[in-house]
């Protein structure tokens, strides 16, 4: 089974060189330290910048230099700062390659919910439907099931949609799923994981084809 | 040159009033019209609908407005990090219309730019577009969104002159410059108000056209939302 940091590092695997990424908050801001350096890669946050780099050094932080997530930030060389209408148009134009995002539940058709708890839980989407109405390659990286214990991959979403149809890969703790119009199809199982526990963990359809590899870390 | 500078924030605050309409640039606490928001704070106006990506921190920011109950209803994309907020929302004393956060730089630079409304694919399929207008191009569906209809809009931006020029830094910029001339009035504070002719006009962001009110801040405390940091080895 995977801890937050190996799903971080199995999505970096999935971050190609001249890749412009969209990093959500959560488990998705982790990939970028495990990148291979190797590789260019440029990092977008929606608050408007793009080109971000590491957090700064003790004493170097500026209030007017954040991520989306309200950190404190330092740009690499070729960075360049905008305003917000031109950020989402770079999400909803596609000129963002890939997006990684975190989710409460997919569904096995790529209906994702990742905003909203009604009653309990209200602290809005962000950028997330956008980001999700536009991308046309977004990986979801979350824990396979809640606190509870509960399957986060369904057959349909319980809470309120952020985006219908739109997830095409998840990185969980336990697998690698792509979501095919049949349903989540199993790629590959985490390290010491057996497929009848994916299956246990699993709610929506799941699609078991051939020998299921375990993953390359 | 038209001038559009004032003396202070209560010259740049004429006319504000109970029950209007405002935006506020920023992005969480970064880029947020600090001076605007203490002088609506002094002058304990009410009813207010308040367009801001965010919402402040309880006792920053937006904040300020909720802790003294001026707002009616909130326009914003994300609202966590506010107790206060939470607790009116909850308990049905504040209005609040969460929209996507693209949406929302969208509706603003239309009522800049004199769009009344434009389709995004944002939200479509979900509760967001309840009650709106869809519609399909090329195979996909989209939600119609209108332009936004504010009062005033408060700006923060760096560098500024009496023309009404301004330049934003980094990410302070955000949501400011797609609100300027988005309100029947647009009243930017600035860090620095430089002479006309010092700003280089290759280099602003905003011209001053989109801009009816021009001050320098008095203070600006620019606090951080969240301090990381790492370590030198």
């Amino acid at each position: 089974m995977l801890d937050k940091n190996g799903i971080a590092k199995r999505i970096a695997k999935e971050v190609k060189d001249g890749y412009y990424v969209n990093l959500g908050i959560g488990i998705p801001t982790l990939v970028a330290n495990f990148v291979r350096d190797d590789i260019e890669v440029e990092f977008q946050s929606e608050n408007g910048v793009l080109g971000m780099g590491p957090f700064p050094f003790d004493g170097e932080e500026d209030a007017d230099i954040i991520n989306a997530g309200k950190q404190t930030i330092t740009t690499l060389p070729g960075a360049s700062f905008f305003d917000s209408a031109m950020s989402f148009s770079m999400i909803r134009g596609k000129h963002v390659d890939l997006t990684i995002l975190g989710a409460m539940e997919v569904a096995e058709n790529g209906d994702i919910a990742n905003w909203k708890i009604p009653g309990k839980m209200v602290k809005g989407m962000g950028g997330a439907m956008d980001l999700v109405a536009s991308a046309e390659n977004i990986i979801v990286a979350m824990m396979h099931t809640n606190r509870a214990g509960e399957s986060k991959l369904l057959k349909t979403c319980s809470l309120p949609l952020t985006g219908v149809g739109c997830v095409k890969k998840i990185v969980t703790n336990l697998a690698v799923i792509e979501v095919t119009p049949k349903g989540f199809k199993l790629l590959e199982r985490a390290p010491g994981v057996s497929v009848d526990d994916i299956k246990n963990a699993t709610e929506g359809h799941l699609i078991i084809d051939g020998e299921i590899p375990e993953m390359i870390l | 040159m038209i001038n559009k500078k004032v003396a202070n924030v209560t010259d740049a605050l004429e006319g504000v009033a109970d029950n209007m309409t405002f935006m506020f640039g920023g992005f969480g606490l970064s880029g947020i019209p600090e001076n605007a928001i203490a002088e609506l704070v002094k002058r304990n106006i009410k009813g207010l609908t308040c367009i801001s990506n965010n919402a402040g921190v309880d006792d920053f920011g937006l904040g300020l407005l909720l802790q003294q109950k001026q707002v009616k209803k909130m326009i914003s994309s994300y609202v966590g990090e506010n107790d206060e907020f939470e607790r009116q929302m909850l308990s049905g004393e504040l209005d609040v219309e969460l929209i996507p956060q693209g949406t929302l730089a969208e509706r603003c630079r239309a009522a800049q730019a004199g769009f009344p409304a434009i389709y995004t694919p944002a939200g479509f399929g979900t509760e967001v577009a309840d009650g709106k207008e869809t519609r399909e191009f090329d195979g996909k569906m989209y939600v119609l969104e209108h332009a936004f209809k504010a009062d005033f809009a408060f700006i923060k931006a760096w560098k500024g002159d009496a023309a009404g020029n301004l330049i934003f830094k980094g990410t302070a910029r955000n949501f400011n410059p797609n609100m300027c001339g988005a309100a029947k009035v647009t009243v930017a504070e600035v860090e620095e108000l430089l002479p006309v002719g010092e700003l280089d006009p290759n280099q602003i962001h905003i011209p001053g056209i989109f801009v009816q009110r021009i001050f320098e801040g008095a203070h600006f405390e620019k606090r951080i939302e969240q301090r990381t940091v790492r370590q030198r080895n």
